[in-house]
């Protein structure tokens, strides 16, 4: 997003990786105009320095869902950020959250969808169960 | 009544165990299996085992049936979601989440999650009630607290001790919510009987507090005479 010219700014509680970000880029992040922040999501002093108030997107994607879920409906209900996504690997979760108003993605369920696909399409044609039991294949 | 407690640490264990005794029907939620069988092995078929941030776990518990839950366990953003689910999906009437840290207080009000019970919290505001000048309370952020819980402990000349709680005419907006008696804490019923020394925990809409410290003053209690008996 930062190459199709954003501008982008990252909080992680790990100063380490910051690092992670410029591999692959041939300059650093911030000479590129990324912004990298210190600090845990649910510190709003943090939010505010990685600039959420000036914010047209936030994604929550740290490894937790109830950290994500959290954050983003501060993101939502606080600072009023137009779009905010929350990543949540719990599939019911992520439906019931979506029901509520919360833009998802839910990584386990997208991957559930390809493996269904992919296991579907290697099976020759009208052998594949219509019931859905392609999973326990 | 039907309580689920989530998170069997000291808090939530003893809370359990309070409630049983007073012959409420529990489900203790454990995510941290050797604590799950450390526990267990006392309340036996009251804790259950596993993460009641997943759904299917709090269904298994019979959440549909609840009609309180306590998420008490030593992470915030657990106690939040699992109280929002509580009571937006399963609809259930009366939440109490644990605030571990202060500075996440503003989380849980702005997630409408009350009332939520933070230690910090409840010290400094008993220190601001020993010590009324004391001013470390207004480093908080508090003011966009829905909510008060204050703390108050009853002297030899409280007008309650011995009253029954379903006998005290309680101000509108106020709600007893525990009794620490002899260290251990529990929430009291309408037979509950008040005692010298016991330390009662009430919730309240701001501006009840004078007419509660009246009440459970000396010789408050709603006056002698007024026959509820």
């Amino acid at each position: 997003m930062l190459r199709e010219g954003n501008e982008v700014s990252c909080l992680d509680e790990d100063p380490e990786s910051h690092a992670r970000l410029e591999v692959g880029l041939d300059k650093g992040w911030e000479d590129l105009g990324g912004q990298f922040t210190v600090g845990a999501g649910l510190e709003t002093d943090a939010l505010v320095a990685a600039g959420i108030e000036r914010a047209d997107a936030f994604i929550a994607s740290t490894d937790g869902d109830n950290t994500n879920i959290v954050i983003a409906q501060i993101a939502q209900r606080r600072y009023e950020v137009p779009t905010v996504i929350a990543r949540i690997l719990d599939p019911l979760r992520a439906e019931w959250y979506e029901r509520q108003g919360m833009h998802t993605v839910c990584p386990t369920r997208v991957a559930i969808d390809m493996l269904e696909g992919a296991v579907r399409e290697g099976l020759p044609r009208g052998a594949g169960p219509s019931d859905g039991s392609a999973e326990a294949a | 009544m039907y309580i689920i407690v989530v998170g069997a640490g000291k808090v939530g264990w003893n809370l359990a165990r309070e409630l049983l005794e007073k012959e409420h029907e529990v489900t203790v939620i454990e995510s941290n299996r050797r604590r799950y069988l450390t526990v267990e092995q006392e309340l036996e078929h009251n804790v259950s085992y596993g993460d009641a941030s997943e759904l299917w776990v709090l269904e298994r518990a019979g959440i549909q049936r609840a009609d309180m839950v306590i998420a008490v366990t030593g992470d915030d953003e657990d106690n939040m979601l699992i109280c929002q689910v509580a009571r937006e999906k399963y609809e259930v009437e009366r939440i109490i989440a644990r605030v571990n840290n202060p500075r996440n207080k503003p989380h849980f009000d702005l997630l409408g999650i009350k009332p939520s019970v933070s230690a910090t919290d409840l010290i400094l505001r008993l220190l601001e009630h020993e010590v009324p000048e004391y001013g470390l309370v207004h480093l908080l952020d508090l003011q966009e607290e829905q909510l008060e819980i204050i703390e108050m402990l009853l002297g030899k000349d409280s007008g309650v001790t011995g009253r029954r709680v379903g006998d005290l005419e309680m101000p509108e907006g106020s709600l007893l919510i525990s009794v620490l008696r002899d260290g251990k804490g529990f929430v009291p019923g309408p037979d509950t009987v008040l005692e010298v020394g016991d330390e009662v925990l009430a919730v309240l809409d701001p501006g009840h507090e004078e007419q509660l410290k009246d009440m459970f003053g000396p010789s408050g209690g709603n006056g002698s005479g007024n026959g509820s008996g």
